[in-house]
């Protein structure tokens, strides 16, 4: 931990870094591996501001810069990921890219960036991929069907605080991909449940909750996604802690609606 | 000459307004209405919801967004929560309540027509929200929990953890979706808009650029609507997420649309404080927190003790001190104030630009459990930023540039001034005065999509003759020109400096000179050393790569560019308003104990400024405010 006296808003200690990343000028052509070094990155620094620092380094040495996806930068709009050093989002538990921070790294270490790596999850540029497909998954049922206007008042239904919190726990997904990334089937199954779930949770979801499960479930097929088979991978990565059980529970929501 | 801008409120009581306005807004008939096209730029709470309202009526519509997905739009990273007059408390809250401290909040510089309205269909968002699924936090007995913000005396605040945008902007997203799968609503992602497209006075459709592919195209509607968020970015560093810009309102502007308050910003003071040079961003920590923790310095002068060996009386909880009524919750404003003026006294923490926020007493009272329920995941971003323990050592914050109220002028339909050009949520000026009110600006992105657009924009549609245009009108191709020749003359300078640096240089001069105090010197340098930099972009930028690809260089010297304009306008507009108001400080316009001092006689009005063909070159014109059921006083919140 990188405090002194209680405070840590120093700058940190200077690390010097080589830098393994996936370089791919689109998704018509093949990519490679390429090494970069970097020193003076502070302990302090998020990783993407460290990669904010290559790319200025790259483009002064007349070299293009890396791209990679990236906005909010505080963990909660899902646009950014990478593997590093093979794992989705980095070394931290429940941590995005962007929160990640060069205090989880040594002086002197070697660090591969690599792009989410699926079938579905096409590379659009080095570390940026489309994740289109996510949206496809949503669009076939990841809602309930109301309309704008004539909703009951929000206190009409009362919902048992267990069930509130169980639904707002899957609601947490950010859609970034990290589950797709990590599990070796490229499944979508965490995203998917995590949403199935949420609704399922709450007595608004329940008129449509197995068509939903149904049609969620032929989409992720049809997009390219694997199936699951209990590697758990998913769950170690997520950012959110998204858990497993939402797989279960989808699972349960499917036989229902086959039923 | 400077032009008369109508408001347009309807005429009549109050909280009669908006009834009889609806009733006398001209309606389309369902069949007709898919004979109607409507864009929409941006898809945060106010465009996601536009999109969606307006997609399920039946217009025909085209939502675009710069992110991969409609769900990433910085609406997403609202924490804390989302205002409603539902008095669910029984503590005394009301429509008029909501109203009254929304207005004094903004310290009297919003128009009372529009923010009655919002207050009023604050409630239904509630409704609409929990029937999309949103899981707000709930008691025991299963009905909604509610939390206090700052500027209130009511717990009118319903929120789902630390992550209440988020999980209003996903209801949105998925009413979004639901219109997308029906086919109601075309979606572009990763494409942004460059520039209007104004046909015979009308807007009539936009200029995009597709990120991935770098195609630019055009396209064409019968209205168009900018839920584009706001302009914090100017600042480079802000709570704002990295991709958000001014230049889809920038571009409007110099079309001709107006832009009003452009000096209004809120700098928030809960906010985690700066590290370094090569920091990227500022992170929020949710004002509800204040609701829970103590905001302290030492009394002494350099006091470099740990937190917690200070005892008791050697701390100085300022906020409490001041403002006994109402604490720690103080409006945004003030409590940002006041934390720059005990650090510029010597009294900082940590690197000395910081304050504590402390949980000790409340952790002590109700225990750590029931802290890490309600705040947990701000907690683990905090501890994730700064490798601290909050539950253990109190947090350092310090204010960050957070929000801007100013933004694109519209009347009481929120239209521009250029006819069929409508401006919801963050992008438009009209709701938050010169300050907002925590929890405020989720309910206004909301309101504005799901129940104020969908019938002004009817009206709109319903009640003009719109003669067909499409994209092959000559005015597309002039305005696709303009935007190619930007675009290639960005990539063609091939200077020296890079678009982050010229972004970070911009920053500075805002940060020091635009800030949390503003003087008629820092000001004039603004304006003189503005231009400079503007002129040394344009020689000088260095932009890698090509047009016709996916380039974020390109994206970002663009944005850059936009903001090297709009800088100027700001720091003019803050000059000339020659008083303090809310997030507006001039440290020549105070009263003797330091606070806001406003000057109603000349400047109880809304400045619109209008494009003249020369960047810093506006006529200023003036919307006066009327008021006429609140009187004007001096805020105290003490």
């Amino acid at each position: 931990m990188a405090t002194l006296n209680g405070t840590s808003n120093g700058h940190g200690k200077m690390l010097s870094l080589t830098l393994q990343i996936w370089r791919q000028k689109n998704s018509k052509t093949k990519g490679r591996m390429e090494e970069y070094k970097i020193k003076g990155v502070s302990t302090e620094m998020s990783f993407l501001e460290m990669l904010d620092m290559l790319n200025e380094q790259l483009i002064k040495e007349g070299k293009d810069p890396v791209a990679f996806d990236h906005d909010c930068r505080e963990g909660i709009c899902g646009m950014c990921g990478a593997m590093v050093n093979g794992y989705a989002h980095g070394p931290d538990e429940a941590t995005t890219l962007c929160q990640t921070h060069m205090r989880s790294f040594s002086d002197g270490d070697t660090i591969t960036i690599e792009p989410w790596r699926a079938k579905a999850f096409p590379v659009i540029k080095d570390l940026a991929v489309d994740r289109t497909s996510f949206e496809r998954i949503i669009q076939s049922g990841g809602y309930i069907s109301v309309g704008t206007g004539g909703t009951p008042d929000a206190n009409a239904i009362p919902i048992p605080k267990e069930a509130a919190d169980r639904a707002m726990d899957a609601a947490q997904c950010i859609g970034c991909g990290a589950c797709v990334a990590a599990c070796p089937n490229a499944s979508a199954m965490l995203f998917t449940s995590a949403k199935i779930s949420h609704l399922a949770n709450l007595p608004q979801g329940q008129v449509e909750r197995h068509l939903r499960a149904a049609n969620m479930i032929r989409a992720m097929d049809e997009l390219g996604f694997g199936n699951c088979t209990n590697h758990g991978e998913c769950e170690a990565v997520c950012p959110k802690e998204i858990k497993m059980e939402n797989i279960a529970l989808m699972n349960r929501e499917y036989f229902g609606a086959m039923m | 000459m400077a032009t008369v801008l109508d408001s347009k409120v309807p005429s009549g009581p109050l909280g009669e307004k908006w009834e009889k306005h609806k009733f006398e807004s001209k309606l389309v008939n369902p069949a007709n209405r898919r004979k109607f096209s409507v864009i929409v730029v941006g898809t945060g709470l106010a465009g996601a919801s536009a999109a969606a309202s307006l997609g399920d009526m039946g217009y025909k519509v085209k939502a675009f967004c710069f992110q991969d997905s409609p769900r990433r739009a910085h609406s997403i990273a609202a924490q804390g929560g989302i205002n409603a007059a539902k008095n669910y408390r029984n503590d005394g809250d009301s429509v008029h309540r909501l109203f009254y401290d929304t207005i004094k909040g903004g310290d009297y510089r919003a128009r009372e027509a529009n923010v009655h309205r919002l207050a009023e269909v604050s409630v239904n968002i509630i409704d609409q929200c929990v029937a999309q699924g949103v899981p707000f936090a709930r008691e025991y007995g299963g009905l909604l929990d509610n939390r206090s913000f700052g500027g209130a005396q009511v717990s009118r605040t319903f929120y789902a953890r630390g992550q209440t945008g988020q999980q209003l902007l996903l209801g949105a997203y998925s009413a979004l979706s639901r219109q997308i799968h029906l086919n109601n609503v075309e979606m572009h992602t990763r494409t942004e808009m460059l520039d209007l497209v104004v046909v015979d006075g009308r807007a009539r459709g936009i200029i995009t650029r597709n990120l991935v592919t770098g195609a630019v195209e055009r396209h064409s509607a019968d209205a168009v609507l900018l839920c584009t968020g706001g302009y914090g970015n100017v600042f480079f560093l802000s709570t704002n997420a990295q991709g958000c810009n001014v230049t889809a309102t920038w571009r409007a502007h110099r079309r001709g649309a107006f832009f009003a308050n452009p000096c209004y910003t809120q700098i928030h003071p809960t906010c985690i404080p700066v590290h370094g040079e090569d920091q990227s961003k500022l992170t929020l920590m949710s004002e509800s927190l204040r609701n829970d923790g103590r905001v302290w310095v030492p009394k002494a002068k350099g006091d470099k003790r740990r937190a917690e060996d200070i005892p008791e009386a050697e701390r100085d909880y300022f906020l409490e001190r001041k403002y006994p009524a109402f604490g720690n919750l103080v409006p945004r404003d003030i409590a940002s104030r006041n934390a720059k003026e005990v650090c510029d006294e010597g009294r900082g923490v940590g690197e000395g630009q910081a304050v504590y926020l402390d949980f000790a007493a409340s952790i002590a009272r109700v225990g750590e459990n029931v802290i890490r329920d309600r705040y947990g995941n701000l907690f683990d971003m905090y501890a994730k930023i700064t490798a601290e323990n909050p539950y253990k050592t109190p947090m350092q914050i310090y204010p960050a540039v957070h929000y801007t109220m100013g933004g694109l002028w519209v009347d009481y339909n929120l239209q521009s001034t250029i006819p069929g050009l409508f401006v919801l949520g963050e992008a438009n000026f009209s709701d938050h005065g010169a300050n907002r009110l925590g929890a405020s600006a989720l309910m206004q992105g909301l309101a504005d999509g799901y129940f104020v657009a969908p019938y002004t924009i009817g009206n709109y549609l319903g009640g003009t003759k719109l003669d067909p245009v499409t994209a092959n009108a000559p005015e597309f191709g002039a305005v696709e020109n303009d935007v190619n020749e930007r675009v290639n003359k960005l990539l063609s300078i091939k200077g020296n400096k890079t678009p982050l640096a010229f972004h970070k240089e911009l920053g500075k001069i805002m940060w020091n000179e635009c800030g949390m105090a503003r003087s008629k010197d820092g000001l004039e340098s603004a304006l003189k050393r503005i231009p400079e930099l503007r002129e040394e972009f344009w020689n000088n930028i260095k932009v890698t790569g090509e047009a016709g690809e996916f380039n974020q260089q390109l994206e970002r010297a663009g944005r850059v560019a936009d903001f090297l304009e709009f800088g100027e306008l700001f720091a003019k507009d803050a000059l000339v308003r020659e008083e303090s108001c809310g997030g507006h400080f001039r440290v020549e316009h105070q009263t003797e104990e330091g606070e806001a001092k406003r000057d109603d006689d000349n400047f109880a009005h809304v400045a619109a400024y209008e494009w003249t063909g020369k960047s810093g070159a506006q006529t200023r014109n003036v919307e006066q405010l009327i008021f006429e059921n609140v009187k004007l006083t001096q805020r105290s919140y003490k």
